[in-house]
């Protein structure tokens, strides 16, 4: 048995107490309780782990550790591509840190009634911002969700094939591919290549017999956005082939939902409402459907609904459609469910709260006017072109570097000695776009940052 | 004064009960919790409102309808409703068994608020991450140390993920070695996470599922007539919900093996075992280990959590890209994988909770590990020779031998009086204790799965189990108590699931609600 050791997080450590357990058990030592592992299964040797260490000590260690980062707080950053920076209110940090939030699980109604509520209540904010009537509890992140949303689409129909966009981001598709394999096909739509909307004589000619869906994002990942939405999901509904549409809820103060012209689900990413980055650990995605049974019958997630109790005018809430689930019917279930990023959906929902629609409203407009200076400022530099596409942009845009004879790669690693992040590489993963960065511009973005990544920009070319 | 005399060996408890209506009820026109940073005077003139450029048809003309609420009112919202939850730092968290629930170190809360980490974007150049990448690798060799296995890949958000990365692992290195096609079942067990078969459906394999032998071990003669050349891969936990150790497990391994498929092991919950023995040792060639159970790291309501997947070296080019190594003295994101399944999750992982573990690893170090594993385990026999004296109590299978956890039943004290599990589970939440039945199919009858971790004493350990006992005799006396739980929680009882199960009469969102029962006259009646 190892030595006796007292340590903070471990009561039951002091020998009376742990002779009385024994006692108690009757066993004459804690080896005892171990008979059934095999000597041939016992790890007898001592863990090749550092030493513990106690609280002052760690915390100078993690600081220690921490402080070799360089966060997005301390330089200018222009990232963005699925994870944001975005002005997070306080009073979401407060609620997210609350301890009561932050230790709960899986209770059930009565003990976490408040659990049940802010996680519906955090539906009923989303769905307000999406028009439509049900919305999940979340999922992982957005490409979990447009890979979920596409295997809906796939039972409804009984169809294999998903069409998605070239210029779908690069990890959800990677997400979506593997979701899907092996039996759903995914096929990759052509781009106009003037404004990068979908090549709707591509799309037309690529829907078969065997089209589920046809997925697209607004705004696209590479910021620009589709503004043939309803034509999209005209060309789909004839063919019987159902429309997902993925969204960055932030937009939606300003730009139309996508239920507005024929999706019929949608789906997301939560982060931006209100959560940290952390290193991509932010993620968190929705998907959104009208209050159709045959819909509703095809999620996967858990769905919180309302209800009275027996006491009158007390609400009430629980899981709706319970039997839907894996935890329900295991591999009979719809795909599978378990733990997967309540607390970014209840910060969202606090966000909305705080936001209201008129936040929401003068967010969007200052997203759009700071990345449209962005742009302006930009193109006032020579070789460069601040929007590889003709289109209209939100938050994001494609800087085409082609003309300057420096690869982003080198143009970033100046920006960096600078105290500038500069945008999203993308000659790798869209090689036809050549040397072009996505730049990301939100809210927290003053003129003059922007000015200062001009004046870099401008002085190394 | 005497002194003030408390006797009472069950809890007197009232949960927080505020009556905080839907938030759109605290609307009030006019009022906003916040105001967002504004643009320059200077933009606007440069490039005028933003808007005008959008095309008419894809501007928003009808506004949300969120709620306008004031600030302060926002927050006493969801701090009252914070208040409804009972959280694990409030209670002694030992009835959410299987879900690990141990303490989360403040401390822990208190380093992952660090800008250093928070303000961090996925796509940062890595010589500016290297603090978090280097956590990232030295959590790797420890996990490493504690499994056997060769190499972690930290990209799942939960044990689901990390059941599904595997899944998809199974298929992927079949596939490559021309036997995709061929391999097309996985075997899994039936006290298991619902997951284990629910991932391994969602990527396409039909599931057998074993059921336990009469001492409660998933049957090794079925194993042996469920392999065959159609065996993919082989996914199993152990201890499994009923906290018997399989010792025999390592010929279980072996009857996989022989038949050509995977094992791997479902390790959520490794709390009896750090230190005390490895997957590598029993024969395992992939194993996940959920930060959000064994290594601390909060359940946050339901995640983000982490499902750290630990593969041995014949598996590695098959993990999801990318993943940390060390080069030099640099850390670095290695995509090289040739046969890699590609992604589960964006990015490389809930960072977050990655610094939490490994803080917690090196809070205890190599032995207080173990002590961890002993006291948990220690904790857990103790509660069990209490358990089972409780008047309808039953304890299935195996008589001792039990780890870190156990499923009871009630099944005697259900013939006895007519309470059900679930009905005791409402009266439990009257004494601020969580409780958990089991998952579905109820195999074992009229379950509960109690989980005492290392971090509760014996005096909180006293303290359930006089809950146990009180409502036990509660059946035997006053039965009706139980029936019409809970009554001392934030709500009342349920009593009808129409609101649950009929498509008519169930909303989801409070616009669903309106449409259904107030906008709507005639549905109100």
């Amino acid at each position: 048995m190892t030595k006796a050791i007292t340590h903070p997080y471990l009561p039951n450590t002091n020998r009376e107490i742990k002779a009385q357990m024994l006692q108690e058990i009757g066993v004459e030592n804690i080896d005892e309780l171990y008979q059934t592992i095999p000597d041939e299964l016992r790890y007898t040797s001592k863990l090749n782990i550092p030493e513990a260490l106690n609280e002052f000590e760690l915390k100078r260690e993690i600081g220690n550790l921490l402080g070799k980062n360089k966060g997005t707080n301390e330089v200018i950053s222009f990232l963005g591509g699925g994870c944001w920076q975005h002005f997070i209110p306080a009073v979401c940090d407060e609620v997210a840190s609350r301890a009561e939030f932050v230790t709960a699980y899986a209770g059930d109604e009565y003990e976490d009634h408040g659990r049940f509520q802010v996680l519906f209540e955090y539906q009923s904010l989303l769905a307000e911002l999406l028009c439509v009537d049900v919305v999940n509890v979340p999922t992982f992140d957005w490409g979990q969700a447009a890979a979920t949303a596409i295997r809906m689409a796939s039972r409804l129909t009984t169809k294999k094939e998903a069409l998605v966009p070239k210029t779908i981001a690069p990890e959800r598709l990677k997400i979506i591919r593997n979701y899907c394999s092996p039996d759903i096909e995914i096929k990759l739509i052509d781009y106009q290549e003037a404004t990068g909307e979908l090549d709707l004589t591509n799309l037309k000619n690529n829907i078969s017999e065997q089209t589920a869906a046809i997925y697209f994002e607004n705004p696209s990942y590479l910021g620009f956005l589709e503004t043939q939405g309803e034509e999209i999901s005209r060309i789909a509904k004839s063919a019987d082939v159902i429309t997902i549409v993925g969204v960055d809820p932030i937009s939606l103060g300003v730009l139309e939902s996508p239920a507005q012209y024929g999706a019929d689900i949608i789906c997301g990413e939560l982060q931006p409402l209100g959560n940290p980055m952390n290193y991509g650990g932010g993620q968190s995605g929705f998907i959104a459907t009208r209050d159709e049974i045959e819909y509703i019958s095809e999620f996967p997630s858990r769905l919180f609904g309302i209800t009275p109790t027996s006491q009158e005018g007390e609400y009430g809430f629980g899981d709706v459609f319970y039997d839907r689930t894996s935890f329900a019917k295991r591999e009979n279930g719809k795909e599978s469910v378990g733990t997967q990023t309540s607390m970014c959906a209840i910060t969202a929902g606090v966000y909305l709260a705080l936001m209201g629609p008129k936040g929401m409203a003068e967010l969007g407009q200052t997203i759009m006017q700071r990345s449209q200076y962005a742009m302006k400022k930009l193109n006032e530099i020579e070789k460069i072109s601040p929007s590889y596409f003709n289109n209209v942009n939100f938050k994001e845009f494609v800087v085409d570097f082609n003309e300057t004879g420096k690869t982003v790669a080198e143009i970033n690693q100046y920006l960096l000695s600078k105290g500038i992040y500069g945008g999203i590489d993308l000659s790798e993963e869209f090689p036809e776009l050549g040397q072009s960065a996505l730049f990301c511009v939100t809210e927290v973005h003053s003129k003059a940052d922007i000015d200062i990544l001009a004046k870099e920009l401008r002085a190394f070319l | 004064m005497q002194g003030i005399k408390s006797q009472e060996k069950v809890r007197d408890f009232h949960q927080a009960k505020w009556n905080e209506p839907v938030i759109f009820k605290l609307h009030q026109k006019g009022e906003r919790g916040v105001v967002p940073p504004k643009t320059e005077d200077e933009i606007t003139s440069a490039v005028g409102d933003g808007l005008s450029k959008l095309p008419d048809h894809l501007k928003r003309t009808q506004a949300p309808e969120l709620p306008e609420i004031s600030q302060n009112r926002v927050l006493r919202h969801y701090l009252r409703l914070s208040q409804e939850t009972l959280g694990a730092a409030f209670n002694v968290e030992i009835g959410q068994g299987t879900c690990t629930m141990k303490y989360s170190p403040v401390v822990n809360e208190k380093l992952v608020s660090s800008e250093k980490l928070r303000s961090l974007h996925p796509k940062q150049d890595e010589e500016t991450v290297q603090g978090t990448l280097k956590a990232t690798y030295e959590l790797d060799l420890y996990l490493r140390e504690i499994s056997g296995m060769d190499y972690f890949s930290f990209q799942a958000g939960s044990g689901t993920q990390a059941l599904f990365a595997m899944a998809s692992m199974v298929r992927a290195y079949h596939e490559a070695n021309g036997e995709g096609e061929q391999r097309d079942e996985i075997i899994t067990t039936i006290f298991s996470h619902p997951s284990q078969a629910a991932t391994a459906a969602v990527k396409g394999y039909k599931i057998i599922t074993l059921y336990p032998d009469e001492n409660g071990f998933p049957d090794l003669e079925k194993l042996k007539d469920a392999v065959s050349e159609r065996t993919a891969g082989f996914v199993v936990a152990n201890p499994e919900d009923t906290g018997i150790y399989n010792s025999k497990i390592k010929e279980f391994t072996k009857v996989v093996h022989d038949a050509g498929g995977i094992c791997y092991y479902d390790q959520a919950n490794a709390n009896g075992l750090l230190g005390i023995t490895r997957a590598k040792e029993a024969g395992f060639d992939m194993c996940f280990f959920n930060l959000h159970k064994t290594f601390s790291t909060p359940h946050a309501c339901g995640g983000p959590g982490s499902g750290a997947v630990g593969v041995v070296e014949r598996l590695k080019p098959y993990l999801p890209k990318p993943i940390i190594e060390k080069q030099g003295e640099r850390y670095i994101l290695n995509t090289d994988l040739e046969h890699s399944i590609g992604k589960v999750r964006s990015y490389y992982g809930v960072a977050q909770n990655i610094i939490r573990a490994y803080a917690w690893i090196r809070a205890l170090g190599p032995d207080g590990l173990k002590a961890v594993a002993e006291t948990a385990v220690l904790n857990n026999n103790y509660l069990y020779s209490k358990i089972k004296e409780i008047k309808g109590v039953d304890v299935p299978y195996a008589e001792g031998g039990r780890l870190e956890q156990v499923r009871y039943s009630w099944e005697p004290l259900y013939q006895d009086t007519g309470i059900t599990t679930e009905d005791i589970s409402r009266r439990m939440a009257d004494f601020a204790h969580q409780y958990w039945t089991s998952h579905h199919p109820y195999v074992v009858p009229q379950p509960f799965t109690l989980e005492p971790t290392e971090s509760y004493s014996k005096e909180d350990l006293d303290e359930y189990i006089e809950s146990l006992a009180h409502i036990s005799n509660e059946a035997y006396t006053d039965p009706e108590i139980i029936r019409t739980a809970p009554h001392c929680s934030s709500i009342h009882k349920i009593t009808t699931d129409k609101y649950f199960e009929d498509p008519e009469h169930w909303a989801i969102t409070w616009r669903s609600y309106l449409k259904k029962y107030v906008n709507t006259k005639e549905k109100q009646t």
